[in-house]
This record gives C-alpha cells, sequence and structure tokens, in this order.
C-alpha cells in the first residue's frame, strides 16, 4: 500500500511552470529519494506534498485522502500525520530548543506537562541532543539545528516524514550522522522518509527508491541499482558527480 | 507526464493598472486577515504567552518614546500659542485650547505614529524574518495557524494597549503644555481652570476611540506586510519600510475622518 501518491501534479508559480506532471508513488515504511539538480523543483515539490504549496493540477493522496482541493482547516488535520524537515532547520528562533521540539505537542495535543516534557527528551535523546534544551537555536551549529529540526518533527510521531536537503552544507562526517539517523528512524519507527536532496553519495546509501526530477518532471525512478544503471543523460550526469 | 502548463509571459501591466490591482489586493488582504485574527480572538484562540509577550513589547516599550514625543510637542504647542494667548489677554482659554488638542487630536496621533514606528516596524521585520526563514512554513506544517499564532495575540496586544499609551500621551502632551505655559505668562491656575472648564471626559474618549482604531490599523498591516514578505533581508527590509509607511499613511488619513465621525460636526462643546 502507498503512504503517499502523486498523479500528474502541476505548478506554475508567477507565470512560470515549476512542477509539469509529476508522478510518484511512495510506498508504506519505503525511503523514497528524490534527487535534482538545484532549481529542479524538489523543494517545491515536498511543499505540495505537505500542502504548503497548491498544485495547479493534479492529486496528491496522502492516507487515502486526495489533500489537493483540502481547505486550511481539513489540511491541519493531514499536516498533523506528516512531519517535515526543513532545509535550514526552520526552528523558531526566540523558543528554546526543548520548546522547539515541545512546540506541536502544546499546539496539538492536549498532552500533561510531565508527558510532553518526557517525549521532548526522548526525542532529544534519539537525535544526540540532549542537555541542550535550553539553548536557543543561534547557540547551535548547522547539523545539531537539523537534528533538533528532526526532533521537533518526530515528536508528533508522524506517519510520513519528509526532509528537505537534510545534508546540504554539512561537513562529510555530520552529513554521515544524519543519514544514520533517517535510516534509524525509519527502522525504529516504521515511519515512510521522503527525502529530498542533491546529495548523491547520501541518497545511494540510505534510499529504497530513487526518483529523479529535471526540469520539473520525474525523468528515472527506481532502486538505487537502477538508477546506477539507468542510461538517462540526466541521471548519468548527475551520477558522475559522485 | 510531462509539461502541459503555458509557457506565456506574464502579461506587462501598466503603472496604474500595477497600482490599482496593489491596492486591490492590499485592502482584500488586509481585510481578510483582520476577519480571521478578530475570529481568533473573539473565539479566545489567541496564543496567550504570545499575547502577554506583545503586550510588553507595544505597549511597555513604546512607552518612553511616546511620552518623550508628546512631552515635547505639548511644550512646543505651549511654546509658540502661550504667548499669544498672554498678548490678547486671553490666557482663561490657554490650558482649554492647549489640552483640548491634546486630548482629541494630537496625543492619539502622536501616539499611533509613535507605536507605528516602533512597535509596527518590529512586528513586520520579526514576521517578515520569519517567513524568508522558513519558520511561518514551519508554523503551518506543524498544524498551527499563523493567524492564530502570530496575527492575533499582537492584535490583541495593540487593541489592549494603545488606549493606554493614549493616556500616556495625553498626560505627557499636557504636562509639557502646562509646564511651556507657565514659562510665557501663562499662570497654572488659569490653565488647570481652563483645562477643567473646555475639556470633558468626551474629549479622552473621542481620543480613546482614535487610539484603538490606529492601534487595530497598526497591527493588521504590519502582520500582513510581514506575511507578504518575500526575498531574504531586501525582502524584510521592504515590509518593514512599507509597513511603517502604510501605517502612518492611514493613520493620518482615518483621522481625517474620524474627527468628522467621532463630533459629530459638534466641536468644542464639552
Amino acid at each position: 500500500m502507498s503512504a503517499a501518491s502523486i498523479e500528474d501534479v502541476h505548478l506554475t508559480l508567477a507565470g512560470k511552470p515549476i512542477l509539469k506532471g509529476i508522478n510518484l508513488e511512495v510506498g508504506e515504511g519505503e525511503i523514497a529519494a528524490v534527487m535534482g539538480m538545484s532549481g529542479s523543483g524538489k523543494t517545491t515539490l515536498l511543499k505540495c506534498i505537505t500542502g504548503l504549496l497548491k498544485p495547479t493540477a493534479g492529486r496528491i493522496i496522502i492516507g487515502g485522502t486526495d489533500i489537493v482541493p483540502l481547505n486550511e482547516h481539513r489540511l491541519n488535520e493531514i499536516r498533523l500525520r506528516i512531519g517535515l524537515v526543513f532545509q535550514h532547520a526552520a526552528l523558531f528562533d526566540s523558543l528554546t530548543v526543548y520548546e522547539n521540539v515541545a512546540f506541536g505537542l502544546v499546539h496539538n495535543r492536549r498532552l500533561p506537562s510531565a508527558e510532553i516534557r518526557r517525549i521532548v527528551r526522548q526525542r532529544l535523546a534519539e537525535v544526540g541532543m540532549e542537555g541542550a534544551e535550553h539553548l536557543y537555536p543561534a547557540q547551535l551549529s548547522g547539523g545539531m539545528q537539523k537534528r533538533v529540526g528532526l526532533a521537533r518533527a518526530l515528536a508528533m510521531e508522524p506517519a510520513i516524514l519528509c526532509y528537505d536537503e537534510p545534508t546540504s552544507g554539512l561537513d562529510p562526517v555530520i552529513a554521515r550522522t544524519i543519514d544514520d539517523l533517517i535510516v534509524r528512524t525509519r527502522d525504529r519507527t516504521g515511519a515512510t522518509a521522503i527525502v529530498v536532496s542533491h546529495d548523491i553519495s547520501s541518497i545511494l546509501r540510505i534510499a529504497d527508491r530513487i526518483a529523479m526530477i529535471a526540469d520539473g518532471s520525474i525523468v528515472a525512478c527506481g532502486t538505487p541499482g537502477e538508477i546506477r544503471a539507468s542510461e538517462d543523460e540526466r541521471v548519468q550526469a548527475f551520477l558522475q558527480a559522485l | 507526464m510531462n509539461a502541459k502548463a503555458a509557457e506565456s509571459p506574464a502579461p506587462h501591466k501598466g503603472f496604474a493598472a500595477s497600482l490599482v490591482t496593489d491596492s486591490l489586493d492590499f485592502v482584500g488582504d488586509t481585510v481578510m486577515l483582520a476577519g480571521q485574527a478578530l475570529g481568533c480572538i473573539l473565539r479566545g484562540r489567541a496564543a496567550l504567552a504570545q499575547t502577554l509577550l506583545q503586550m510588553s513589547a507595544i505597549g511597555v516599550d513604546s512607552l518612553p518614546i511616546v511620552v518623550a514625543i508628546t512631552f515635547s510637542t505639548g511644550a512646543v504647542f505651549a511654546y509658540y500659542t502661550a504667548s499669544v494667548f498672554v498678548r490678547f489677554g486671553a490666557t482663561n482659554l490657554a490650558g482649554g485650547t492647549l489640552v483640548y488638542g491634546f486630548l482629541n487630536e494630537l496625543g492619539p496621533v502622536l501616539a499611533g505614529v509613535a507605536v507605528a514606528a516602533r512597535s509596527g516596524a518590529a512586528i513586520a521585520a520579526e514576521i517578515g524574518s520569519m517567513v524568508v526563514t522558513e519558520q511561518v512554513d514551519a508554523l503551518r506544517a506543524m498544524a498551527v495557524s499563523p493567524t492564530r499564532y502570530l496575527v492575533a495575540p499582537r492584535l490583541l496586544a495593540c487593541l489592549l494597549m494603545m488606549p493606554l499609551v493614549g493616556v500616556f500621551a495625553d498626560l505627557a502632551g499636557s504636562f509639557g503644555a502646562y509646564l511651556m505655559s507657565g514659562f510665557h505668562g501663562v499662570p497654572h491656575q488659569a490653565f488647570l481652570q481652563s483645562a477643567r472648564t473646555f475639556v470633558g471626559t468626551g474629549d479622552l474618549l473621542r481620543g480613546l476611540v482614535k487610539t484603538l482604531w490606529f492601534g487595530f490599523t497598526i497591527a493588521v498591516v504590519a502582520c500582513r506586510q510581514g506575511l507578504r514578505t518575500s526575498g531574504g533581508a531586501t525582502g524584510v527590509g521592504r515590509a518593514t519600510t512599507s509597513s511603517v509607511v502604510l501605517c502612518v499613511v492611514l493613520i493620518f488619513i482615518s483621522d481625517f475622518f474620524l474627527a468628522q465621525i467621532l463630533t459629530g460636526g459638534t466641536v468644542g462643546t464639552k
């Protein structure tokens, strides 16, 4: 059964077509990666999947519901099942690490504060950020911010976790840590992961299935092995960057 | 699977057409945002902690500036007028005229302009920064409405604090006028007696109604400009500047109409 199904999605922004008929199935518990050059429409696609952007045409089915025609109120019910880890973490800079991770729980779940405290500590421990509860985002490095961003997304126990460029701007060691975290999170929670990235080595390491997006369209889709064997010149050009 | 979307370039818009569409866009956007935020407030859904923080930022932090501006304006106003009252033997009119002017007009308008410049700019800049760093997207991704979390608390804080700021503006301006009038030959007793004779509670209330409207305008316009930010740091700067300019212009324009509406054409009666 598919966790997310993207059917012929088109998006035009300010008169410019960004997505031109994207089709993609993501299976439950799968790590699906969308790779492509900068500006190819990867992040835009992720924003469509999370309901932050509304496609001009097409269907995006999450858990059996087409989210495209939904209003903001109905979308919020779906968003509770989706976690989004932003490229630059997008932590609330006026809140501490603890408050950032607790944010979704405080605003969406009626839980006792002791329970929220327990969940936040557990999530921070899972990403190796225990003891950082009282720090502000400005006091953290880029890698630490991404880990807190992941803890924040994990706190809501989403069925689908979307990662926007999780390793961009990080040194290889930290990037490897983030990769391991993505795989470990999927293994532990069973949550489906959709990873958008141009970091080809990271994608080949963690993804069960890879879709290559170029100029707003999917030009190749398959397992890492199938992608390596692809004869599409755009895919090959990308792989040669390895 | 491939492109269907039209590739024709966006049609060129003339300056006048662009001005009209931008204005309509602004009005529509602002009215909708105001309606949604008021809905949140009336349903008791404005985030409490945020509201208290904003009350401090908008009210308390603006007070020193408002008091400094209105005190000196009151003093300067009196500096130019007190000697005229003395020359024409009308010292018994000085206090009434100056305090009446302050309560009805100068206090609310100066308070509005000061809060627009200080807190309105801060609101637009803060929300604009949140937009360009995807923090507003993060709110939406976590199923938290930016209107409920960001706009409603700021609007409620402005509505609650502006009348208070207005009272301080009236007091500081009138006190400045009182002191300066004394230096220029208007006896203190005559000033106070005149103010008591010519100024009533209605004048204070009219001014406070204005501050309420100005607070509403500042909060909604600043939040709208912040939420519509695009283009990184430059965009934040643009949003902040446009927020202050729009707020100040709207304060002066709406003040003209409010003056007509609130007095009902019977100016100067206690």
